[in-house]
């Protein structure tokens, strides 16, 4: 629900990051979000494109990299990943889990920028 | 043109952390006990705490508490009629509050002093998405369910309710009219996030508020326990 205010910090932060390279144009924008991050793709494309407008990210892809839960089987002594947020149980043994390690990311990854070169 | 690829690997609520680990560190040394209560409009939260504010009141304890609203102060002159000290947070619209609302709304506080409160209770925005996004510095998020929302909330809503340290259930004494089965709601409550205290109260009937205030004063005798809520 908060989709427009998460694209507009991206689009702040990736701005500020964007005046290093004067002159360059932001091709595309990557994002990994844990599928317990409650955003969703959709609404974040639907935000990007009148958010980025004006903008040097104006023009620019914005791709989604969604990463499951993953969470600490105490049981099995391993990390486990989950194949959905609907259950919070190991789907090796079965056991309940609390302990998270993966799921709640919402980060840029990295930016690719069409640089100009130095002239000569 | 060459095109490059500038990795950043930063977190878009970076900013929001930052401040909320700054008002955790702030709390821990201040020695009170910040809970921060969730749920979907209309759950009951304002009036599970005015019950709590008036009972913990009652034994003693310095409580005072924030709470957010879209627009109206309705819900803090409700909860000021405890006779503790509340201040309104008006989003204007946004859905959630944030840990810089939080720190605007510490700084002059007129009577209210970190040092001098036992408990802090901050009442969210009512809606089930956004606010399990902004860490407010707490110690314990409560995402509450009232009897009348279906059963099934939690499953709808898995990011607020596994991010959550207590829940509970609101409006117990309407139960049975509403169809209320106890058996699922709880049960989903677990599959979302196993081993959570989970209390079944009523704020027309004090029902449950017993144990909410043992676990409250347990909460606070262990506040200084170093570890963070999930
Ligand atoms: N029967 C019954 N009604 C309740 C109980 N708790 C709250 N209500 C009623 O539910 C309605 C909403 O209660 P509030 O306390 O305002 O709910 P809220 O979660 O603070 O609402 P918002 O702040 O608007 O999100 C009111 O009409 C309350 O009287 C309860 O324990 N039993
Ligand atoms: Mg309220
Ligand atoms: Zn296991």
């Amino acid at each position: 629900m908060h989709e427009l205010s998460v694209v507009a910090s991206i689009v702040e932060s990736v701005t500020e990051l964007a005046a290093a390279y004067p002159g360059a144009r932001v091709l595309e924008v990557r994002l990994r979000v844990g599928a317990l991050a409650s955003v969703i793709e959709d609404s974040l494309q639907f935000c990007w494109g009148i958010t980025t407008e004006g903008t040097p990210l104006q023009g620019s892809k914005l791709t989604v990299q969604t990463l499951p839960v993953v969470m600490h089987c105490t049981a099995c002594a391993q990390d486990v990943e989950l194949q959905g947020v609907q259950s919070f149980r190991c789907p090796r043994c079965g056991e309940p889990c609390s302990d998270l390690r993966q799921g709640r990311e919402l980060e840029i990854d990295s930016i690719e920028i069409d640089e100009v070169e130095e002239a000569i | 043109m060459t095109t490059r690829i500038v990795e950043l690997r930063r977190g878009i609520l970076k900013k929001n952390d930052e401040l909320a680990a700054g008002l955790r560190g702030r709390f821990v040394d201040a020695g009170v006990l910040v809970l921060n209560l969730v749920s979907s409009p209309g759950t009951g939260k304002t009036a599970f705490l005015e019950y709590t504010l008036r009972e913990l009141r009652a034994r003693g304890a310095k409580v005072a508490a924030l709470v957010g609203d879209l627009e109206t102060d309705n819900d803090a002159r409700r909860l000021a009629a405890s006779g503790a000290p509340v201040r309104q947070i008006n989003t204007h619209g946004i859905c959630h509050l944030d840990a810089e609302m939080i720190n605007k709304h510490l700084e002059g506080w007129e009577g209210v002093e970190l040092a001098g409160l036992d408990y802090l209770f901050i009442e969210n925005v009512g809606n089930l998405v956004c606010p399990s996004s902004y860490d407010l510095g707490e110690k314990i998020r409560v995402a509450l369910l009232s009897v009348t929302e279906g059963e099934d909330k939690p499953l709808k809503y898995p990011t607020l309710f596994n991010s959550a340290d207590a829940a509970v259930i609101t409006k117990m004494d309407i139960a049975e009219p509403c169809g209320f089965n106890r058996e699922l709601a709880l049960k989903n409550i677990n599959e979302i996030r196993p081993g959570i205290r989970i209390f079944e109260t009523s704020a027309k009937t004090g029902a449950g508020i017993d144990d909410w205030l043992a676990y409250l004063a347990q909460a606070h005798t262990a506040r200084h326990g170093l570890q963070d809520p999930l």
